[in-house]
């Protein structure tokens, strides 16, 4: 992984700006200990490191403003961070970079369930602003699997999505306003509790955009009544293309569960080993969610196992209690963890299109026999979004290079098929140099040109997204 | 200038020697200076895959024809495109590209989200004549800035679209509305139930709707009738009741300038109750979409609607009106600043519809 040569400078400039920052902050907001901002060395992509020069804690919007102001003057990079659970290297940090986390800023600021909306700050975490309502039957639709870890900010950077957002969208189509602060410390708020943007929509393109145009500090997020129930049912199959045919068949008899969950035959081995779900040993297996009523589930789930049907299952069980339900979730919740006691493994997140998914499954597995490695399938199967899990030996020269090789293999057929690099995870650092696949010269200069708007100095984590060849006469390092 | 391709787009916009006016159907109810460029050029269907719930067409295609497609195979665009002809007085065909550059969405933006959400990518030729795309044909997709969400609404102020991808969705088999003689609080306690409400409009009468499978709907139906009171009413009447929400069938014909309003749910009716004139008015989306017609002498009440909203947090749209009442209401100096700056890296000679949401 290639990172900007630090900017000397900057480093040799370290000590007035550890003080200027001290100016500004309280006196426990700024980290610049040598063994202190190890902590921050690396996120949820652990493979590559780099410890920043300092860390600073802000509590508020203006300290938060004050940071960047001061950082802007002095022409210093700067790193935001939510929780550092980025499996993209979204977090990753700079030798010459201020890490600016977000993670003290975590209250409730408001709540209204007239309106159906919680206003918070954004170092809040996912499943906390759940936890906010949910005793008054309320939830925040979008769960990525770090849920418990991962902060709003982070998921507005990243627009991350989760298992039950075939119903309810990914976090864009949750985000109704934030409070931002911008590299110069000027802060904006864009939206509100209200719907759509009045002009052109800057919440759209904030959303995603890697924490490279602001610092969002405060998010107004739309909340949701909780449904009367869920109940999951577990669908076997002895090949991923009739589990894939499956798919389709629910999909266009216009039932829409909250989640359509797949594993392949490797996955389902592995998970059953560590978990013991109770999983049947076939080739493919769904797990299909549906809510409401006991009434309304029923009525789906009758239509969903006459579907499955057609496709001669092996395996059928529907959940009959909440102790079920939990374990039939308990082996796909459990998969990565499962998959990393076995081997180290590279998680990868292109989308493709649904119909391309028997095609796709069949190349990554005859690409992973080439290169010598193994591969374990574990996704999103209701809107395509592929989490192949590429097992590796950290410790066998070569092999993490042969993966990332496959890695980028595999990204490059997501793009052929009529797909994309990533569905929730982010570019970040990991699929950086890969974006000219998915675009052209001009789009990625496009998209540059946005930022060239809000960091004219290029100074908000500018390492990420777009290849560095193509950013180095903007990057200020 | 009628172009037939991207690459004609490219070039009429290249050799633009002033500015531009995009006309898709020409149902726009405000005008915009410039040497018309006409989208119908650009039309048909690229891809459709009802398996994976998507549609690519071409942007100039009439939204009629794209009904049309769908609805042979039961499917349909969830964020219910509204037809504002009647309303805003204009005959002509709407397109897609069109709709989705004024990013119209009817009453099921609650639920199923706007034409901004139900977009998965876009082609464009922006004011340099540049061809450029993002976004894609997949339902989930990160890869670099959401620059779809960007276009969708732009009013064709950032490029000119050449071809939209969507997600679509199955016509589901039942539907029903429970019609309460009652005020907007009907609609803020339909919204707060496990319902799953698609539809929360007021029209004199609250009217909630659900749809989905047969029985699903009439359990549905019939607890939010017990919570709300009022009857039920189911298929073809329940569909009739949410095209005239949609197309603001209420509001057709009268004398006056036509104002759409996106302000919080509960503010929709403070904000009736604090006008102080006469004037009529439609609520969609729990409280939070005002449609509002008001004598169109002066500034058509600018001054006090964008006064009173701007207080409260929303945005107010004069669709129909004065010719010299500004259309978008203006942006607070921040986001303002960003915008300019924005439009001026996708458009720097300022020639694509010119004069608007500046």
């Amino acid at each position: 992984m290639q990172m900007p040569r630090p900017d000397a400078t900057v480093l040799a400039d370290k000590a007035r700006i550890v003080a200027a920052l001290r100016a500004v902050l309280p006196v426990d907001a700024v980290i610049d200990d040598k063994t202190a901002t190890r902590a921050y060395e690396c996120d949820g992509l652990a493979a590559y490191r780099c410890t920043p020069m300092a860390v600073v804690l802000p509590r508020t919007t203006a300290e938060v403003s004050a940071v960047l102001k001061l950082c802007h003057a002095m022409r210093v990079p700067v790193v935001p961070r939510g929780s550092g659970t980025s499996l993209a290297g979204g977090a990753m940090p700079t030798a010459d970079c201020v890490v600016l986390g977000v993670s003290r800023m975590n209250a409730v600021l408001e709540t209204d369930y007239e309106n159906r909306l919680i206003r918070v700050q954004s170092g809040r975490t996912n499943l906390s602003v759940t936890g906010a309502v949910e005793a008054d039957g309320w939830f925040y639709a979008p769960d990525p699997s770090s849920q418990l870890a991962c902060a709003i900010a982070g998921n507005i950077a990243m627009n991350s999505g989760g298992a039950h957002c075939l119903k309810y969208g990914v976090t864009t189509n949750n985000l109704l306003g934030v409070t931002m602060v911008l590299m110069d410390g000027s802060v904006v708020t864009v939206g509100g509790g209200y719907l759509d943007a009045g002009g052109i929509d800057l919440l759209g393109v904030i959303c995603g955009s890697e924490g490279q145009l602001g610092v969002v500090t405060e998010a107004t997020l739309r909340i949701l009544p909780k449904p009367e129930g869920a109940r999951p049912i577990l669908l076997g199959f002895d090949a991923n293309v009739v589990a894939g045919a499956c798919v389709a068949d629910i999909i266009k008899a216009g039932i829409l569960p909250v989640a359509i969950e797949f594993m392949d035959g490797p996955c389902i081995r592995v998970c059953e080993d560590f978990a013991k779900a109770g999983y049947p040993d076939c080739e493919a297996l769904l797990i299909v969610e549906v809510e409401g009523s006991a009434v309304e589930i029923d009525e789906q789930l009758v239509r969903i196992k006459g579907i499955a049907a057609r496709h001669n299952p092996v395996a059928m069980r529907e959940s009959g209690s909440e102790e079920e339900s939990k374990r039939i979730w308990l082996g796909r919740k459990s998969a990565f963890s499962a998959i990393g006691r076995v081997a180290d493994y590279m998680c990868l997140d292109g989308t493709i299109p649904v119909s391309a998914l028997p095609f796709v499954l069949e190349r990554i597995s005859a690409m992973t026999a080439d290169y010598g490695l193994r591969v374990a399938n574990v996704f999103h199967a209701g809107d395509g979004n592929m989490h192949p899990l590429i097992m590796f030996d950290a410790n066998k020269p070569g092999d993490l290079e042969k993966c990332e090789a496959l890695g980028a293999d595999i990204l490059r057929l997501c793009v052929d098929v009529g797909g994309c690099l990533t569905g929730e995870h982010g570019v970040g650092v990991e699929k950086r140099d890969l974006m000219g696949v998915q675009f052209s010269p001009d789009d990625l200069e496009a998209q540059m040109r946005v930022k060239d708007v809000f960091d004219p100095g290029w100074l908000l984590n500018a390492a990420k997204v777009f290849p560095l060849d193509v950013t180095a006469g903007r990057r200020a390092g | 200038m009628r172009p037939v391709s991207e690459a004609e787009v490219a070039e009429c916009l290249r050799d633009a020697q002033g500015a531009v006016c995009i006309r898709g159907g020409g149902t726009r109810g405000f005008s915009v200076a410039g040497e018309v460029l006409e989208t119908s050029g650009l039309a048909g269907v690229r891809l459709y895959e009802p398996g994976a719930l998507t549609l690519v067409v071409g942007a100039g295609t009439a939204v009629a024809e794209v009904d049309a497609v769908l609805s042979a195979e039961g499917q349909r665009l969830a964020f219910e495109v509204p037809d504002l002809r009647g309303v805003l007085g204009r005959t002509g065909a709407s397109t897609i590209g069109g709709v989705v550059a004024a990013n119209a969405s009817g009453p099921r933006r609650i639920q199923a989200g706007g034409a901004r959400d139900n977009l998965l990518g876009v082609r464009f030729v922006d004011g340099r004549g540049t061809v450029l795309q993002n976004g894609g044909r997949v339902m989930k997709n990160v890869t670099g800035y959401d620059l779809v969400k960007l276009l969708a609404g732009s009013w064709g102020t950032l490029g000119i679209l050449t071809e939209v991808s969507l997600k679509v969705q199955a016509v589901p088999e039942a539907e029903a509305t429970v019609v309460v003689q009652g005020g907007a609080e009907v609609l803020t306690r339909a919204l707060g139930s496990p319902y799953d409400v698609s539809g929360a409009g007021w029209d004199g009468r609250a009217l909630v709707r659900v749809e989905g499978m047969a029985g699903s709907v009439a359990y549905r139906a019939q607890a939010l009738r017990g919570m709300l009171g009022g009857e039920v009413v189911t298929g073809a009447a329940s569909a009739a009741i949410w095209a005239g929400i949609r197309d603001v069938a209420a509001l057709q014909g009268l004398q006056g300038a036509l104002w759409r309003i996106s302000v919080k749910p509960t503010d929709g009716p403070k904000l009736l109750a604090g006008l102080g004139m006469n004037h009529k008015a439609l609520l969609d989306w729990g409280g939070g979409l005002v449609w509002l017609v008001v004598d169109d002498a002066g500034d058509a009440e600018a001054g006090v609607i964008r006064g009173l909203v701007a207080a409260m947090g929303g945005h107010a749209t004069l669709m129909k009106g004065p010719a010299h009442v500004p259309v978008f209401m203006p942006e607070a100096a921040g986001v303002a600043a960003l915008t300019r700056a924005l439009r001026n890296k996708f458009d720097p000679r300022g020639i694509l519809n010119t004069g608007i949401m500046a």
